[in-house]
């Protein structure tokens, strides 16, 4: 089969590999329709993530019909239609039954390494090195899934791909990171990044019932999404101090709720980002932590600071003082796919949200390479990549620029 | 060569021997340290005294010989793998010798005191190189090893004693445990492989069983391998499962056996019993050894479906454990909220 693999550092190809097979009787094999290029998945390509090897399928959103299941999966059948959470996770041990699927305790085979970085393991995730597992990724073919039983939710047939395909990672993930803020009515929420998951947390921070959202950024066009999809309030971080504009628009007190929907790779006009980057250059640390200063910095006083960008290691002059003296909350984790899909299909049903509106190009599987460099570049105004195996004609879909 | 290696291993270090190489170890890591700072902080002056002229490009490289002399210092005076770092400060005298030497052609050198650096650096060579090879030589040989290591499993202890008791299992998730077979009630045949083709096998006897509660072995009389262990479970609090906690300890003969069986355990014996018990978790909590595409192959392996030809990596094929129906339920996503 085809797949788009891993080569070196901003080296994807697509490559002819083995087909999936069936490994252990909980397995099912998925026949992959659409598949995402994921914000994290930049990381992997820029060679920010440790324990890649060359030939590594990537991708960790999609979904797919089902072709074969292993003797232990009895709630899925061959031909259905099914989206797989990316957190692969076991159902039977203790995180998975306190409904803490992303940090399950059996999943990553490579769990030593994880435990040598983190303390402990989290789960073994789909195309996303071998910290965590090296499983073979989805931007493929075909995909095996582990614990089918546990983790694939099955799709109405009426329901495109595009509308659900995102109920695998980046729109629980960002509902995730609005449920964390414990949102409650009259809440202003501000969210650092609007790339695909910023979207989404914005979206469901309003689903959830926050009055005012803020969505920051320095693109034109993830702005404009923000403002023109969602409705919400809008900084771009190169014209505008956040710290100072979340201060002033707030009388002083500070958004109730922060998410840090960027991460690792963090910019900010000035010395600061000089800094960081240098101290990344020369292994002084692993991430860059611009986005989340800042959060912690304009959180108000018993607020709460909810991190769904990815982080992989240590961070430099984490404001600390700040977190205590002001009695803040964090949270923070990969997102526990499982528990929100099916709630949050039904939002989807009831017409509340259609996650579609963050796709900006629909390529075929074979020019996912192209694609990567044009996410990472942004260019032609790029914010979300779906990948089709069945040519994009047939979802009825077209390139949209 | 492989018995002459088995024997070094067996001596203990003596006192004596380590008396004398480790103060000389000292005292050459803070000569690093001391001249590192010199040559960072003053490397003109540094480079005048050696005759090395006082330019900009080799007083850069000065300051970075000082801070590779500063890291050996330090190195040596953690205390860890000590030898290592005294083998990488030889390396840096290498690397003096060489500037020294090349410098000898240029105009603007002093070479008399070049030629006195060179001899200094030529005695300190030797005296790293002896300290180094001393290191080695007299490094504990002793390998009598043992570990404690515990893991939580979401499961009955009288399930999890269950399994363990039934010692056919335990090649499952023991690596490199080829078989174990049971003769009797307390004897049993084990057998291990270790690279390299080393194969050993030993007859074990239980010598206490408290159902659900501690099994206790050890090899018997005249064992080719020497070991004991014990292995016991413990109700977790509020009732989260059972605790087992496994104790092996080996003392492992000398000679090319020996030196078979520390292959056999590997660079970090304490992880693979770790990671075996990892294994026994996974077994019994999800029914089966959790495989990752680049898992299932020995050696680091890119994360593709393995080829046709790759099939028998995954070995006898799976063998599920019999998940009991009123432990067995799994938590799906869709009924967590």
């Amino acid at each position: 089969m085809k797949a788009i693999c891993w080569m070196g550092k901003n080296d994807v190809r697509l490559e002819e590999v083995p087909d999936p097979r069936i490994l252990d009787p909980r397995d099912a094999i998925i026949r992959v329709t659409s598949t995402a290029i994921c914000g994290s998945d930049l990381h992997l390509y820029g060679g920010f993530v440790q324990t890649m090897k060359k030939g590594d399928i990537l991708g960790h959103e999609f979904m797919g019909e089902v072709v074969e299941t292993g003797s232990e999966v009895r709630n899925l059948q061959k031909g259905d239609r099914v989206v797989v959470p990316f957190p692969i996770a076991c159902g039977k041990c203790f995180s998975c039954q306190k409904g803490l699927f992303s940090v399950c305790e059996n999943s990553n085979p490579n769990a030593w390494m994880a435990e040598k970085m983190w303390g402990h393991s989290p789960a073994g995730i789909f195309g996303y090195s071998h910290l965590t597992g090296g499983f073979a990724g989805g931007q493929a073919e075909y995909a095996r899934v582990p614990f089918a039983d546990v983790g694939p939710l099955k799709v109405p047939a009426e329901m495109a791909d595009d509308q659900v395909l995102f109920l695998s990672d980046i729109f629980p993930t960002g509902y995730m990171g609005a449920e964390m803020c414990s949102i409650e009515p009259g809440d202003t929420v501000a969210v650092w990044g609007c790339g695909p998951v910023g979207q989404f947390a914005m979206k469901s921070a309003l689903l959830l019932g926050a009055e005012r959202v803020i969505g920051i950024d320095r693109f034109p066009d993830r702005l404009r999404m923000a403002r023109e999809k969602i409705g919400v309030e809008i900084v771009d971080y190169e014209e505008t101090d956040p710290l100072e504009f979340l201060k002033e628009t707030t009388g002083g007190r500070g958004p109730d709720g922060c998410i840090d929907a960027v991460g690792m790779e963090a910019h900010t006009p000035g010395v600061l980002y000089a800094y960081d980057r240098t101290k990344q250059a020369i292994m002084g640390e692993t991430d860059r932590p611009i986005a989340l200063r800042q959060a912690v910095t304009a959180c108000r006083n018993g607020g709460t600071v909810s991190v769904i960008g990815v982080y992989g290691g240590l961070v430099d002059k984490f404001p600390m003082g700040s977190v205590m003296n002001k009695s803040l909350t964090m949270r923070a984790g990969q997102c526990h796919v499982q528990r929100y899909m099916r709630p949050l299909l039904e939002r989807i049903q009831k017409g509340e949200i259609d996650p579609s509106f963050v796709i900006t190009h629909r390529l075929r599987l074979e020019d996912g390479p192209q694609g990567y460099e044009m996410f990472r570049e942004k260019a032609e105004n790029c914010i979300k990549i779906v990948l089709k195996t069945n040519g994009i004609e047939a979802e009825g879909g077209r390139m949209i620029h | 060569m492989e018995r002459r290696i088995g024997e070094r291993r067996q001596g203990r270090r003596s006192a004596s021997q380590s008396d004398r190489v480790e103060p000389l170890a000292k005292s050459l890591g803070w000569f690093s340290i001391g001249l590192g700072v010199a040559e960072v902080a003053a490397p003109g002056k540094i480079a005048q005294l050696i005759g090395l002229g006082n330019q900009p490009g080799r007083r850069a490289l000065l300051r970075f010989y000082g801070i590779r002399e500063i890291a050996a210092g330090i190195g040596i005076l953690s205390g860890r793998r000590t030898d290592g770092w005294m083998w990488g400060r030889v390396a840096g005298d290498v690397m003096d010798i060489a500037t020294l030497g090349s410098a000898m052609s240029s105009d603007d050198t002093n070479r008399t005191r070049l030629a006195t650096a060179a001899a200094a650096v030529l005695g300190i060579t030797a005296l790293d190189m002896y300290c180094g090879r001393e290191l080695v030589r007299t490094a504990p040989t002793n390998h009598r090893m043992s570990f404690k290591k515990t893991i939580i499993i979401n499961r009955p202890r009288e399930e999890t004693y269950s399994f363990w008791r039934d010692l056919e299992n335990l090649p499952r998730f023991m690596e490199r445990l080829e078989s174990v077979q049971v003769r009797s009630e307390t004897l049993s045949r084990w057998r291990a492989r270790a690279p390299a083709g080393v194969n050993l096998e030993w007859d074990s006897e239980i010598i206490r069983d408290e159902p659900n509660s501690l099994i206790a072995w050890r090899s018997v009389e005249g064992a080719q391998m020497k070991t004991s262990g014990s292995v016991r479970f413990e109700t977790a609090t509020g009732k989260r499962g059972t605790l087992v906690t496994l104790e092996v300890e080996y003392s492992p003969p000398g000679g090319a056996i020996g030196a078979g069986i520390a292959k056999l355990l590997g660079a970090e014996p304490g992880q693979q019993v770790e990671n075996g018990l990892r294994r026994m978790k996974q077994i019994l909590e999800t029914g089966d050894i959790v495989r990752s595409e680049a898992s299932i192959h020995h050696r680091m392996h890119a994360a593709q479906p393995p080829a046709e030809f790759e099939e028998k990596i995954l070995g006898e094929g799976w063998r599920t454990h019999q998940l009991p129906a009123e432990h067995g339920r799994t938590f799906r996503g869709e009924e967590a909220l």
